[in-house]
């Protein structure tokens, strides 16, 4: 018998345009000791699914058809106190953006009391005993000292830890987990879905992961559901659902997902597939980096964020630079974007040394114009009350002579280049998609047409089928415009796909570095291999996706 | 703790150069004023001769530096000089009218927040009912009357016409005694004094131009109240707590309270410091012997040591007052580390 049971489950959201469906009668089974995945990019409705279930609908949403049964229970017809005792009791819920989930007033403790004293499970006299019990059950270290610890004194991947405990204090037979990893760490990711599972079958509960990670997905869950736009396309085994995909919208998730073996142009569906572009690499040094450190003066002490980092960038070349929170990878790139002054070290372009000018005084360096950066989150990078035509033009008005006429040519030719529609150019960001966005930001990097682009983790927004058609255009830009590339980024497999040689950095310094098949294929530094293994691995497709596809 | 104490001796020097810049500037923008003090009590009759005298016995003839010297000197003893207009020392007339403004201030904050807070949460846990409709209207009603306004029509209502209301004259009706001096706060004194007639008699005094002043203070704080709790509850936190299953009670308190508490807060210290001020309309409807109608007196006659002196107590005011707000601050929030920098 299935713990959890919805059937022809409809949702709807009042908003200032009618109503909207979000879920358009799915059914799905979640059985005793079961963990399943519902798979689909943004807009599918698997998130609502789960907020359904524990109706925590937002204002406006309301279940407008169909049966929810929580272990015999109906949960369509429970009143909201019945609710109230099965949230966090029987069924409990984990969060993406751990830090933002927990209240960051309270002790972690106390956070971890008010839902261990509100079932029940302890008294006025254990419950600091019991609250330490739950920090040591996520596999904290110092409990003790933890349970005094407020948020911001906790690393991100410390924070889903103590919302696992939160979650799981008083023992509820299912966990649903909501993008549980988004924003984490490569490492931090496997730490935190490892320890998941493990508590998981430690306790024989269940759980339902909401991912728009496949090869994740595929990892960790035992049964797939591919959601798209409110409905089931696809259920079955995870391995099944990977390696042999009967729905077309899933074959191009699985295409479109980053993984070993394919190249960049294999992400796209089998008729956008254009031929590779052919690179023009010149062997002669762009930029040169020598011995570059930077040190932050800290509340305790000096913090030195890169500690003498030195490679080259040739003409033409893309070059990824991988590694964790915290290992200066930002720092780096933002020295070489001049946004900041290292401490000691060259940075050359074109044989010139630009940490001579100030980063203040770089703004209104003639080379400004030959370094630009594409920036993570598209959203916050753009005046929201700039349309995108105005935020294109940004640079060309500041950096060139060009007049207003003009500028204006040249706006609708970027946006050509980038694939975004002409008619678009006069929305304001808020109007835009995802993936609308990124190529605005993109074709603003390129409106001054610069040598080298440094792209800081520019599709790590993205759902995988838009981030598989912004790679592809970043790897014809690159072609057709001659750039150089830096890629930063947490993600090996699209660094791979993007990159001809990659460094890897830890702690401030590189570890390894060279050419990216090799680095990827055999490392030979550790941390390269711990962050390679941590890597979700999407089974390989067994039948060739283009018979498939027929 | 020790921290704690060093960290707010430091903050208390770090205030010295401000209240030294207003010792100059209120000296002299005084002096800049239009308008000569000496020719003022000389009256209409007097010749060169007299006011040329009572220049002399006002030190007005010396050079600006000598006068800002001894200005400043006596400052420093402790002694802000003779108010020219009631013939006290400035000191004795700020102690005497600080604690009559203070009074009233803080009697008028604590109704509008008792009232603003209760109501900006309702509204904020029930956007679109008739709370919010009721929170929306207060706040426009209380911006959009003015406090003289909304006093004469107290007065109107409440003494005039009901009765209920004594006599709009001061802090007292003349037929109590003042209560000893202890704080200068009537309610604490005739408190302590034990002498509940005195005290009532006192509260039905400050009752309608506390009500006049929380009316127009209500606004800020209600609007602050309601957007602050309305922005906490959308956060991701109050999403975790409900989903654990927590009581709306401890979701809309413990959660969502507190972190709303920030920014009202920050509202409140301002409305203050402006209402101690500004409240001098209100203060000058009902009669109230506070500092406000003290310090617009002066500056109408040139009483350059009253106006100094009410500037400078003003500045040291509020210099207390931000630190409390950083203190309560730091107290609400643990992210806000009380450091110096």
């Amino acid at each position: 018998m299935s713990l959890v049971s919805i059937k022809d489950l409809k949702v709807s959201f009042k908003t200032r345009r009618g109503n909207v469906q979000a879920v358009r009668g799915i059914s799905l089974e979640v059985a005793k000791g079961e963990v399943l995945g519902i798979v689909g990019e943004s807009g599918s409705g698997k998130s609502v699914t789960s907020y359904a279930l524990m109706r925590l609908l937002d204002k406006g949403g309301s279940i407008s058809g169909g049966d929810l049964s929580y272990g015999g229970i109906d949960l369509k017809a429970a009143s909201e106190n019945e609710m109230k005792d099965l949230r966090g009791r029987e069924i409990s819920m984990i969060f993406q953006n751990p830090r933002a989930a927990l209240n960051p007033i309270r002790k972690v403790g106390h956070q971890i009391e008010d839902v261990l004293c509100r079932h029940a499970k302890a008294t006025r006299s254990n419950v600091r005993s019991e609250a330490i019990k739950a920090l040591e059950a996520v596999k904290i270290n110092d409990a003790e000292q933890r349970y005094d610890a407020y948020p911001f004194e906790l690393s991100g991947g410390m924070c889903q830890r103590v919302v696992i405990a939160i979650a799981l204090a008083c023992d509820p037979k299912l966990l649903i987990a909501d993008e549980p990893t988004t924003g984490l760490d490569i490492t931090t990711q496997k730490a935190v879905m490892d320890l998941i599972t493990e508590l998981i079958s430690e306790r024989d509960m269940s759980a339902l992961v909401i991912t728009h990670d496949l090869g994740l997905a595929a990892q960790y869950c035992d049964r797939i559901v591919v959601m798209k736009d409110g409905e089931v396309v696809e259920e079955g085994q995870s391995d099944q659902v990977f390696t042999a995909p009967k729905h077309q919208y899933t074959l191009k998730l699985v295409d479109a997902t980053p993984r070993i073996g394919v190249s960049v142009r294999e992400l796209l569906l089998p008729d956008q597939r254009t031929p590779f572009p052919e690179l023009k690499k010149v062997d002669l040094p762009l930029l040169e980096v020598r011995d570059l450190t930077k040190t932050f003066q800290g509340k305790s002490g000096p913090v030195h964020a890169v500690k003498g980092v030195s490679f080259t960038v040739k003409k033409g070349q893309s070059v990824g630079l991988v590694g964790e929170s915290g290992c200066g990878k930002s720092t780096t790139s933002s020295i070489l974007a001049r946004l900041l002054d290292p401490t000691s070290g060259e940075v050359l372009f074109n044989g010139e040394d630009l940490s001579k000018t100030p980063a203040r005084k770089f703004s209104r360096d003639p080379r400004r114009a030959s370094i630009q950066m594409v920036f993570q989150d598209a959203t916050d990078s753009f005046n929201p009350r700039h349309t995108a035509r105005q935020i294109i033009g940004e640079p060309l008005a500041r950096l060139t002579q060009m007049a207003r006429k003009q500028r204006r040519s040249r706006v609708e030719e970027l946006a050509v280049l980038v694939g975004l529609p002409v008619k678009l150019l006069d929305r304001f960001p808020h109007q835009l998609s995802g993936g609308q966005k990124a190529r605005v930001g993109i074709a603003r990097a390129i409106a001054v047409e610069p040598e080298f682009l440094i792209l800081d983790e520019p599709t790590a927004a993205l759902d995988v089928s838009i981030q598989a058609v912004v790679l592809n255009l970043l790897v014809d830009l690159r072609a057709r415009l001659g750039l150089s590339f830096l890629f930063v980024s947490h993600d090996l497999h699209v660094v791979r796909l993007l990159c001809d040689e990659v460094i890897v950095m830890k702690e401030g310094k590189i570890v390894e570095a060279g050419a990216a098949e090799q680095v990827m294929t055999s490392p030979t530094h550790a941390y390269t291999r711990t962050l390679l293994s941590a890597a979700p691995h999407p089974p390989i497709l067994t039948v060739p996706t283009s018979s498939a596809a027929e | 703790m020790t921290g704690r104490l060093a960290t707010v001796g430091l903050r208390i020097t770090h205030s010295i150069p401000v209240i030294l810049g207003v010792v100059v500037v209120s000296f002299l923008l005084t002096r800049a004023l239009p308008g000569d003090p000496a020719v003022y009590f000389a009256g209409p009759a007097a010749d060169a001769a007299s006011i040329a005298q009572i220049r002399t016995a006002l030190g007005l003839d010396k050079p600006l530096p000598e006068q800002f010297l001894i200005y400043a000197t006596d400052v420093l003893r402790g002694d802000f000089g003779q108010s020219i207009s009631t013939g006290q020392p400035v000191s004795e007339d700020l102690a005497n009218r600080l604690p009559a403004s203070l009074e009233l201030t803080l009697t008028a904050l604590l109704l509008s927040c008792a009232i603003a807070i209760p109501i900006g949460v309702l509204a904020a846990t029930r956007p679109g009912s008739a709370v919010d409709h009721l929170c929306r209207i207060l706040v426009t009603a209380g911006v959009s009357l003015p406090t003289f306004f909304t006093g004469v029509v107290l007065i109107y209502v409440f003494y005039y016409l009901l009765g209920i209301a004594p006599s709009p004259l001061g802090r007292l009706d003349f037929i109590y005694i003042e209560p000893d001096h202890v704080t200068g706060f009537y309610l604490i004194d005739a408190a302590i004094a034990g002498d509940w007639e005195t005290w009532l008699a006192a509260l039905k005094q400050l009752v309608l131009p506390a009500v006049t002043l929380a009316l127009f203070t209500l606004a800020p704080l209600a609007r602050m109240t309601r957007a602050a709790m309305l922005s906490a509850l959308s956060s991701d936190y109050i999403r975790t707590a409900r989903a654990s299953g927590l009581t709306d009670n401890k979701v809309l308190f413990t959660y969502a309270f507190r972190n709303a508490l920030l920014p009202v807060i920050t509202t409140l210290g301002m409305v203050f410091s402006f209402t101690l001020g500004a409240n001098v309309l209100v203060e000058k409807v009902f009669a109230w012997p506070g500092i406000g109608s003290y310090a617009v007196e002066a500056l109408v006659v040139s009483d350059y040591a009253a106006v100094q002196g009410f500037v400078l107590a003003m500045a040291l005011l509020f210099v207390a007052l931000n630190l409390i707000i950083d203190l309560t601050y730091s107290m609400i929030d643990p992210r806000i580390g009380f450091e110096a920098k």
